[in-house]
């Protein structure tokens, strides 16, 4: 297992970031967290329709993966998981349509159609991904194909969890793809849990990286909460991946600390690792030390991202928390682009208008 | 004019295609080097590279997913199933991802997915399936089975232009049996959600798609030979949409409905056109709207086997003198 880390007071600037960035990305971490705490809040007040999906502990590797990529319009394309709203955060999805998506609001991305952070914006780079595991990992490679045969200099960035590597979709597009020389990277994220399932049960091997060599595809492990760490390995592998040498695998090692959502207790993890990975190893807390401890920025710099991320996610929730639900009837459109809406039943018409 | 084979009247129509439109491409396991299993592509990767004419490893679920991707962004992909029976690999991809992308996030997928399909030539109970009722009851995809050398062509030209997602069903019993000759000069696109009058009658509907259309004729002939019955046949070609419009004018016509389908009986597609038309057409009915189907078990290979089980010519001359004379 190859694990990079940045060694620590190196004086100068890490990884060709500048402050400017460096600080961006504390501001992505901050973001995504403040976000989905305030998420808690509304999920406590009944207004989340459905579940809640925390990425606490992995945000880093969100953040970093995805900050790694070219962004703006028309450029690399990522497609996230549940636990990757911190990559849909830099990749340009704001914060109040995930606030809107989450409570179902007509006003939302998908209209209320999908859920949480299931939708997407191809021109800002992001595939909402779908439920079933592994599924986007032949879907990026067809992404990333169309690149390869325009001779667009774009990648595509695939995340899937240490239980979607199970999958035979996850399998056959790794290798669909390394066959193509897609410009693909593919993150795995390695945290501990498929719902409750521990990696013991879910794969024979060590590292995930281990499956990714079976298909001729280089791979790394780097520990996920190093968020330089993550931004490197990830900035390699998309600048190899650009230039034509297909597609690459990083394994991130990192550590779930909530339940699969929230209603579930995480009763099947041990409290004091939990404990020990949220005191120890919280992958903000380690990048704001890392950046203090160099000198890189100032806490008061931090600390004025900290109100200013407040205020947005203030503003965004206030914005949009009485916003309605969608039209019923507009359940019934877009199924096809011909016909553009489905047939609407014929016992739903006999009472009109009464009981629509 | 030549007269050409349904297969070579398909071949004709994904050629023109990829001559019109540079989007379009073809991915498949052999389609390339050796031109497919059933060589509907031989030659194309001469004229258009391997750039358009991609092989692929086996691996459905990511020909189909890979596809999906490269419509999502701007190209026209046709997949090609070495065997339609293969499909089912892909079940998932294309009822979960590729079928629900309009509705769930606003996601044009406009790929063909076509293969061989349909028993009568020996192939045993995985050479030989009708996927059609797996995703018939899937919103978002369409389904096309042409029976004509003319409709071969109409339909994957159709198909590929459509913008929404297209299951192309080619039956391998019509490769080479079915031969017409195709007027010079007229581009042919047959409109998906349209049925085809195939013969006009008076006392009696058929309504069929695929290769059963050809045996539907048949009987009809007999029909009209030995028992002066006139027998109007349907040949649906589109199945999802369904043409309901030409069906229930093929019922009000003649009063009574025998439905042939290839596939097996329960969970089939004549169960759900005989819900439409009970629903709709009740008044016009002279009797029970009856059914020849493949019967329930998965399809054997030897001949007196698959014969027993499929529909054959006389067991549509059989029920539809039944349900003339009702």
């Amino acid at each position: 297992m190859t694990v990079t880390s940045v060694s620590p007071r190196s004086p100068a600037l890490p990884a060709g970031l500048s402050r400017d960035q460096l600080l961006e990305m504390y501001r992505y971490l901050r973001l995504t967290r403040t976000l989905e705490e305030r998420l808690v809040a509304l999920y406590r007040q009944t207004k989340v329709i459905g579940g809640l999906f925390r990425s606490l502990g992995q945000e880093g590797e969100s953040v970093a993966s995805a900050y790694a990529l070219e962004r703006g319009a028309n450029r690399d394309i990522l497609s996230p998981l549940i636990r990757n709203l911190g990559a849909m955060l830099v990749m340009g999805a704001k914060p109040i349509e995930i606030l809107r998506q989450y409570m179902a609001k007509g006003s939302s991305p998908t209209r209320g159609r999908e859920m949480n952070v299931h939708f997407n914006d191809l021109a800002k780079g992001y595939l909402g991904q779908i439920s079933h595991l592994g599924d986007m990992v032949p879907v990026m490679a067809g992404i990333t194909l169309t690149f390869r045969m325009r001779g667009e200099r774009r990648v595509g960035l695939v995340y899937v969890g240490d239980g979607a590597t199970s999958t035979g979709a996850f399998h056959e597009g790794l290798n669909f793809a390394a066959v193509q020389r897609c410009p693909l990277v593919v993150i795995g994220e390695y945290n501990h849990f498929a719902y409750s399932t521990p990696p013991a049960k879910q794969f024979a091997v060590k590292d995930l990286a281990e499956k990714a060599k079976g298909y001729g595809i280089p791979a790394v492990t780097v520990d996920g909460n190093d968020v330089l760490a993550v931004y490197e390995a990830t900035k390699l592998a998309a600048d190899r991946a650009r230039a034509g040498k297909g597609v690459h695998f990083i394994e991130v090692k990192t550590f779930r600390r909530k339940g699969h959502a929230e209603h579930d207790d995480q009763s099947y993890a041990s409290p004091e690792e939990v404990e020990r990975w949220a005191t120890t190893n919280d992958p903000v807390d380690r990048y704001v030390k890392t950046l203090l401890d160099h000198g890189w920025v100032e806490q008061r710099e931090l600390s004025d991202i900290d109100a200013s991320v407040r205020d947005e996610v203030d503003q965004a929730t206030d914005a949009c928390v009485e916003d309605p639900l969608p039209p019923p009837e507009s359940a019934l459109a877009d199924v096809y682009a011909d016909p553009p809406a489905a047939e609407r039943l014929w016992y739903r018409r006999l009472f009109a208008p009464a009981q629509g | 004019m030549p007269e050409i084979t349904f297969l070579e009247a398909l071949r004709q129509g994904l050629w023109e295609e990829m001559e019109r439109d540079e989007r379009v491409f073809l991915l498949g396991e052999d389609i390339g080097a050796y031109g497919g299993a059933f060589k509907v592509t031989q030659g194309f990767l001469d004229r258009f590279g391997e750039g358009r004419v991609i092989d692929t490893p086996i691996a459905e679920a990511a020909i189909v997913g890979a596809a999906a991707g490269a419509a999502h962004m701007g190209l026209r992909p046709v997949a090609e199933m070495q065997f339609i029976d293969f499909i089912s690999c892909a079940y998932d991809m294309l009822t979960n991802y590729v079928a629900t992308a309009r509705y769930r996030a606003g996601l044009a997928t406009p790929i063909v997915v076509r293969g061989p399909c349909g028993g009568y030539v020996r192939g045993g109970p995985f050479h030989s399936q009708n996927p059609e009722a797996a995703f018939f009851h899937t919103p978002g995809l369409k389904i096309v089975y042409p029976a004509t050398v003319r409709d071969a062509k109409g339909l994957i030209k159709a198909a590929i232009r459509d913008e929404d997602p297209v299951l192309y069903l080619e039956h391998k019993w019509l490769y080479r049996r079915i031969k017409d000759t195709l007027p010079e000069g007229e581009e042919i696109v047959t409109p998906l959600g349209s049925a085809r009058l195939a013969r006009e009658g008076r006392d009696l509907s058929i309504v069929t798609y695929g290769a059963t259309v050809w045996k539907s004729l048949e009987a009809a002939e007999r029909l009209e030979r030995e028992d002066g019955v006139s027998v109007e046949v349907l040949d649906l070609r589109t199945l999802l949409p369904l043409d309901d419009d030409a069906i229930l004018a093929t019922v009000k016509k003649t009063n009574k409905l025998l439905i042939v389908h290839e596939d097996t009986r329960t969970g089939g597609l004549a169960g759900e056109i005989t819900a439409r038309v009970s629903e709709r057409a009740f008044e016009w009915l002279d009797g029970p709207v009856m059914r020849v189907t493949a019967h329930d078990v998965p399809l054997p290979y030897a001949p007196t086997l698959e014969d027993f089980v499929l529909p054959q010519t006389d067991d549509i001359v059989k029920a539809a003198r039944w349900l003339a004379n009702y």
